[in-house]
């Protein structure tokens, strides 16, 4: 596990040397950028068992935040992520103080249903917006204002510390009380509550952690594109986008969501370059295809792949 | 003014909400015997919605007399989804079988861009056309039409599942697998049964909807996400519970549409989702 992590860390620096094109470098980007999300959302819906397929909520709260704050403020990006974090927290608690009642395909609609109410309330607020978008002031490039204009290497190694410091989180969580209890709270919630495992306390824990990584991620992208309305940060597509990558590679582990992206993410690039020409969306019909697939063929996920051949501890 | 203002709203929300009641019920139909949410409900209306529009327009038939051609096929569609796909992923975990389901929805709705391009189309010919002026309330006639039908094919499948042997069949299904499988039903063919029977529905809901809607791609994906909250509003797995979540929905989203704004009133259609889900967690005639 340890040779696996390093080998993967040591491909992640080397890999804008040896690719030194920005489309190789925006399609990393991508990866690690959904690598996140799916990690992300994998501490609540993996750990805790608990199905969101509403996170585009905080990933446009991270997004929002920072950009307004910057807009308005003149905040750097840096304050608006922890603040970007802050606010999808207090959304998460609020959100999961009802919702966490709802059980299973319950819980599920009720994170569509609010997800498409933030989605519509965000077209229609004017201070933010609306359906036109925001742009981002173009400020000086470097480190501090988080902006990079002359080539991708600074976005690619902010997101990749970013990616490392949440797969070390999600691998210390695991292992920690915390994992224990999700786990317990997924299995059976009764059972775990009756051997005195406080289940909503700590499925608030998982929503809130996953809330604020969503929201940095939010940030990030928003300090990327440059650009952010809510079609791009705030639709049911990326909800199911980023649980896709998770299941995708394997629900519940840490290295999971990384593998699902790096499948994924290039995937449905290879698709698009290779058949989204004719602008008739034959990508798509691909894309569907495999997905249907993978979900006939590897339930388990491409960790479960990994876990047969024997490459990973479980 | 006003008066008449709130009984057309709601006359409107009513018609919307009988049809919305009638995909809910398809849906719900399948979660109830199988446990599994059919992410390409809303593929298969924009599929049956195609159909009534090419034989419109290549043969000239109404949709409304084609109905029971839409039903026959979408029924075959929904049984070959099941014996090629869904049979695969029964044993697998909940999120395999959402992305199955899922997969197929991004399967047909972008085939469907592929065949048919992604402009919007419309029936041109029917037989239900105009409106009804009835007191200070203009009822659309396709809409009613459109109520009517799905009232009635609502009600034909609830006598199905309640009066006859395969119905009762079916419902066993639904309340223990097992012990129907040893009372000589085959869960197999059950499954199969209502795959075929909740796509059938979207199939007329699909018909009817087309002598007034445009069509296209993405149409099945407004409606299926309406049909997701009435399902979930009445109760996974009861079809009563998702046809009664159906009209509340229709009538909340028009009300809201008048009296707030229209680009806003599913706001409202998600909100009352989740202020009924705090008093009745498992929806309105779920299992509590």
């Amino acid at each position: 596990m340890k040779i696996a992590l390093a080998i993967l860390a040591a491909a992640a620096l080397g890999f804008p040397f040896v690719f030194r094109g920005p489309y190789p470098q925006h399609l990393a980007i991508l990866v690690m950028l959904y690598a996140l999300l799916g990690n992300a959302w994998n501490l609540l819906g993996g750990f805790a068992g608990q199905v969101s397929l509403g996170q585009a909520i905080f990933f446009g709260a991270g997004a929002y935040t920072s950009t307004l704050l910057a807009q308005h403020a003149g905040l750097s990006p840096w304050v608006g992520m922890i603040a970007g974090a802050l606010v999808a927290g207090a959304l998460a608690l609020a959100i999961g103080y009802p919702c966490f009642r709802l059980s299973g395909h319950y819980f599920a609609i009720a994170t569509i249903a609010i997800g498409e109410i933030a989605g519509i309330a965000v077209t229609n607020w004017d201070f933010g917006g609306g359906a036109v978008g925001l742009f981002l002031p173009v400020g000086t490039e470097g480190l501090l204002s988080f902006q990079f204009h002359r080539s991708k290497l600074g976005y690619y190694y902010v997101l990749a510390a970013m990616l490392l410091a949440t797969l070390l989180l999600s691998a210390w969580l695991r292992r920690g009380r915390a994992g224990y209890y999700w786990r317990a709270i997924r299995e059976d919630q009764p059972a775990a509550r009756s051997v005195g495992v406080p289940a909503l306390r700590f499925k608030q824990i998982a929503i809130v952690l996953s809330a604020a990584l969503t929201a940095c991620a939010g940030t990030f992208y928003a300090q990327y594109v440059l650009f952010i309305d809510p079609g791009s940060v705030l639709p049911l597509s990326l909800s199911i986008q980023i649980c896709l990558v998770a299941v995708l590679g394997g629900v519940g582990t840490v290295i999971g969501p990384l593998l699902g992206a790096l499948v994924l993410v290039p995937l449905s690039e290879a698709t698009r370059v290779l058949l989204g020409g004719s602008g008739r969306s034959l990508d798509l019909v691909v894309y569907g295809l495999l997905i249907m697939l993978i979900s006939v063929f590897e339930p388990a996920g491409i960790a479960g792949i990994a876990r047969r051949l024997g490459l990973t501890a479980r | 003014m006003t008066c008449e203002l709130v009984a057309q709203a709601l006359v409107s929300g009513l018609l919307a909400g009988f049809v919305f009641a009638l995909i809910a019920a398809g849906l719900s139909l399948i979660f109830g015997v199988m446990e599994i949410v059919n992410f390409a409900h809303g593929e298969f209306l924009m599929l049956s919605m195609y159909l009534s529009y090419f034989l419109n327009a290549s043969l000239g038939w109404d949709p409304l007399v084609a109905l029971p051609l839409n039903a026959v096929a979408l029924f075959l569609l929904g049984v070959l989804v099941y014996y090629a796909l869904i049979r695969r992923v029964l044993r697998a975990p909940m999120l395999a079988q959402i992305f199955a389901t899922f997969g197929l929805s991004v399967f047909l709705q972008n085939l469907a861009q592929f065949l048919f391009r992604p402009d919007f189309r419309m029936v041109a010919t029917t037989m239900a056309t105009g409106r009804i002026a009835l007191g200070g309330v203009f009822i659309s006639r396709p809409q009613l039409v459109a109520a009517i039908g799905a009232v009635l094919t609502t009600g034909l499948l609830y006598w199905l599942l309640t009066r006859t042997e395969t119905g009762k069949a079916l419902l066993a299904t639904a309340e223990d697998r097992q012990a129907a499988s040893l009372m000589g039903i085959d869960p197999d063919r059950m499954f199969a049964l209502s795959w075929g029977l909740g796509a059938a529905c979207v199939g007329v809901a699909g018909a009817l909807l087309s002598t007034f809607y445009y069509v296209f791609p993405q149409v099945g994906g407004i409606f299926a996400l309406i049909a997701f909250v009435a399902v979930a509003l009445g109760g996974f797995g009861s079809v009563t519970g998702a046809f009664l979540g159906g009209i509340i929905i229709g009538a909340v989203e028009s009300l809201a549409g008048v009296f707030v704004a229209p680009a806003v009133k599913n706001i409202f259609v998600f909100a009352i989702y989740l202020v009924v889900m705090l008093v009745r967690p498992r929806g309105l005639l779920g299992k509590q």
